[in-house]
């Protein structure tokens, strides 16, 4: 993956408009926060191929970045994206990673579910 | 270490047989005996990538299937499985449907000594279903015929409640394997190895001492 660079991440985001794609998105803490830290109150949240058709979407920020997705009634977003690769399969792939390099949260949207 | 008939070694990630069991697990194959090492998942939804990342959220599932293939080798285990669930779904399963499957392999393989995680003792939820499931299928079967069941447990709360482990291998004799083994998850552990390696070259003592002893608790019915 390639630090982001937001006009190619936009052009991906714009091919995909009203087309029936699949979302994988994810939020991740990593299982081992709490017992790393019994301070730290561990959550995430994760979706795999979800079929969405989205009207717009829009990457934004000073970096890391968010992106967000209109879809028919209502939205999804992701927020903390540094990171970003259009595959062989042509999918988009974002993606955050921590300061010392780890998954933190992914967006991606493919036209084929995610195997 | 005694000798065994068959070991069977059931966890839910590719690296979970590394840190805590690989010395042992070589240690039984060096003697002779044949390891069979079911593995859940393939650690989809694992965080380290690499920095900066050499793999993504899509591809980290084929680099860890290579690099759980590759510490198989390394320890000489012979027959590896790979049962196709999913990275952080397992207790989401049907727990039936993971007690039959685990039920079927020691049916098949009739093994004398089974190792896994301890439930409740196992911090990671696929590694507490997977423990519960080798458990129950352990259990459903009559007491003279249940093979040996060696725990890993790491929680904060396992010497206080368990105990200290039953069981400690002193593995040093296979070190640089198991070391080769932990190279082998290199997208999840070149980050710690670095941490690690001034400790090794100066032969550090707690270093030394999470190397070269394996600890694991007899799970009591």
């Amino acid at each position: 993956m390639d630090p982001v660079i937001v006009k190619d991440v936009q052009e991906a985001l714009d091919q995909f408009v009203g087309r029936e794609v699949y979302i994988h998105l994810e939020t991740t803490n990593g299982a081992y926060a709490s017992h790393h830290n019994d301070q730290f109150f561990s959550a995430g949240a994760y979706i795999r191929n979800a079929k969405v058709t989205y009207e717009r979407a829009k990457i934004t920020g000073p970096g890391p970045f968010r992106t967000g997705l209109k879809i028919s009634f209502g939205w999804i977003y992701a927020e903390g994206i540094t990171h970003y690769e259009i595959d062989d399969k042509g999918r988009l792939l974002l993606a955050g990673h921590d300061f010392s390099g780890k998954l933190a949260v992914a967006l991606q949207i493919s036209e084929t579910p995610f195997e | 270490m005694e000798k065994e008939q068959q070991v069977l070694v059931v966890f839910p990630h590719p690296d979970d047989e590394a840190f805590g069991v690989s010395g042992t697990i070589a240690s039984h194959v060096n003697m002779g005996t044949p390891v069979t090492y079911a593995c859940l998942t393939l650690g989809e939804m694992g965080r380290n990538m690499g920095n900066p990342p050499f793999a993504n959220r899509e591809t980290l599932r084929s680099i860890r299937r290579y690099e759980l293939k590759e510490a198989a080798r390394v320890l000489g285990i012979s027959d590896l499985r790979m049962l196709g669930y999913r990275d952080k779904t397992v207790e989401f399963e049907d727990p039936d449907k993971l007690t039959a499957e685990i039920s079927d392999m020691i049916n098949e393989l009739n093994p004398s000594l089974i190792i896994t995680f301890y439930p409740g003792y196992s911090v990671h939820p696929d590694h507490e279903a997977t423990g519960e499931a080798v458990i129950r299928a352990v259990g459903q079967l009559p007491a003279e015929k249940r093979p040996k069941l060696h725990c890993v447990a790491f929680s904060k709360n396992c010497v206080e409640e368990l105990g200290e482990a039953d069981i400690v291998h002193d593995i040093s004799a296979v070190a640089d394997q198991k070391l080769d083994a932990i190279r082998a998850h290199r997208s999840q552990t070149e980050l710690m190895l670095a941490d690690m390696a001034d400790g090794l070259k100066k032969k550090d003592p707690a270093t030394m001492a999470w190397l070269n002893f394996e600890r694991f608790w007899t799970y009591k019915f």
